[in-house]
């Protein structure tokens, strides 16, 4: 339950961060489908962790090593909000100097995705089912087809 | 070099480090298997706000035109390059979470427990019986 | 879930707005922010919200499994179908200029909408999937115990 206030606080702060698009889908899909898939495994699995016996500190050290290697690594990236950056000049202009030319529809986010980058998203259309058809392959009954076999040679004997 | 420009310029970034590194310490220090996949949403949903942070221009609003296309040309857009990329990236994380968690399911009804030492504890057995059995069998044998 | 009153009726008045909205974030996509991603994922909402307080085998009356398992494998083709449409106009893969021949920007219009659509019936339909083969297990831990 609290993974979905969590979700829901991300997106909250992705608006702030200008990015309708991607909070409207991280509130869409963690509030929505992930509670749901948590509720249900818990459902067939069970409520309560058993306690651990093994010693916290080992883990803890390791974290912190990889917050303080991570840390040193964003000393050098630019400041928060700079307009001036490689990451805002190169591409991202052209993006949004030639949609209104070639594309002529107001969500930039939508040309990209379906445009310009259409065959990443092919791509990303084709993982989601093929998650879709690993989760039947796991838990579920795919099909009913071989009953009817069974029944054609049940008439031809 | 240290300046409070400095400081305050980069504090987006070590929250979102810190953030993850939650999310790490629960995949790394929890036995359950569920918890781990949650500490696995909240690395997913961290990296996602960490990557995002780095397209906002300040002074810039969300990058979407206005419906009749009038485009002011001095409204400066937040770049919609990282939105992309994470949007793909927020559904290729649904699909990993769901095939863990029908994973864990499935580990649950033939182990019987979703603790992980337990689960280590059974695997040995096993393999400790499984070795033994294939000693006991001629050679030619499959 | 029959002693929750509040939830059964809540549920009725609202699932209509909810698959009209899934169907408005889906063709505004272009517009406003939306697109097929989050139109697929409010419909599958809307479905399981149905299944969760009412009894799932009502949901399945409503979709059957088999439909929803073809409405997988149907938006992937129609994602790629308009990829290769464009090659009998003599244009690469997904090149979308092809798809109208007097216009480039229409068929740009056209393709995007098509290939939105291909998205948001996947989605839908692996979400619904997964709701459904979750559900259909028998859980150890029966409703009392909660």
């Amino acid at each position: 339950m609290l993974s979905g206030v969590f979700s829901l606080l991300s997106a909250l702060l992705l608006i702030t961060l200008d990015a309708v698009d991607v909070a409207f889908t991280e509130a869409a899909v963690g509030a929505g489908i992930s509670i749901v898939l948590m509720l249900s495994t818990l459902t067939l699995t069970s409520r309560r962790e058993k306690k651990s016996k093994n010693s916290n500190l080992i883990p803890l050290v390791i974290v912190t090593l990889t917050g303080l290697v991570l840390i040193y690594g964003t000393l050098d990236m630019p400041n928060f909000g700079a307009a001036d950056t490689p990451s805002q000049i190169h591409v991202a202009r052209e993006y949004i100097k030639r949609t209104p030319e070639d594309i002529h529809i107001p969500n930039i986010v939508t040309a990209i995705l379906g445009s310009y980058r259409g065959y990443d998203t092919l791509g990303e259309t084709a993982v989601i089912f093929t998650a879709g058809i690993g989760v039947l392959l796991i838990l579920g009954r795919l099909s009913l087809r071989p009953r009817r076999r069974t029944k054609k040679i049940e008439k031809v004997l | 070099m240290i300046t409070w420009e400095f400081i305050i310029g980069h504090l987006n970034y070590w929250f979102f480090i810190v953030l993850m590194m939650t999310g790490l310490y629960i995949v790394i220090a929890k036995g359950n298997l569920v918890k781990k996949v949650v500490g696995l949403n909240i690395f997913q949903t961290s990296v996602f706000m960490f990557y995002i942070s780095i397209g906002k221009v300040i002074g810039g609003t969300a990058p979407i035109f206005p419906m009749d296309m009038k485009i002011n040309n001095d409204v400066v857009y937040s770049n919609p390059l990282p939105h992309v990329l994470i949007l793909t990236a927020i559904v290729v994380g649904i699909a990993t979470t769901s095939l863990a968690l029908a994973l864990i399911v499935r580990i649950r009804e033939e182990y019987g427990t979703i603790e992980e030492d337990e689960i280590f504890i059974i695997e040995q057995e096993l393999d400790f019986s499984n070795t033994r059995s294939n000693t006991d069998k001629p050679i030619g044998h499959f | 879930m029959k002693h929750h009153l509040i939830l059964r009726v809540i549920t009725k008045l609202l699932v209509g707005p909810i698959m009209l909205f899934a169907f408005y974030v889906q063709f505004h996509g272009d517009y406003s922010p939306g697109g097929g991603f989050q139109a697929g994922v409010i419909m599958a909402v809307g479905i399981i919200i149905y299944g969760i307080v009412f009894d799932m085998e009502h949901a399945k009356k409503v979709l059957p499994p088999w439909f929803v398992h073809k409405m997988l494998a149907f938006g992937v083709l129609l994602y790629t179908f308009t990829g290769v449409i464009s090659f009998f106009r003599g244009q690469n893969f997904l090149d979308y200029s092809a798809l109208s021949p007097h216009s480039a920007i229409h068929g740009q219009h056209y393709g995007i909408l098509i290939i939105e659509l291909g998205v948001g019936i996947t989605v839908s339909g692996v979400m619904i999937a997964i709701y459904y083969a979750f559900g259909s297990r028998t859980s150890e831990i029966n409703d009392a115990e909660w």
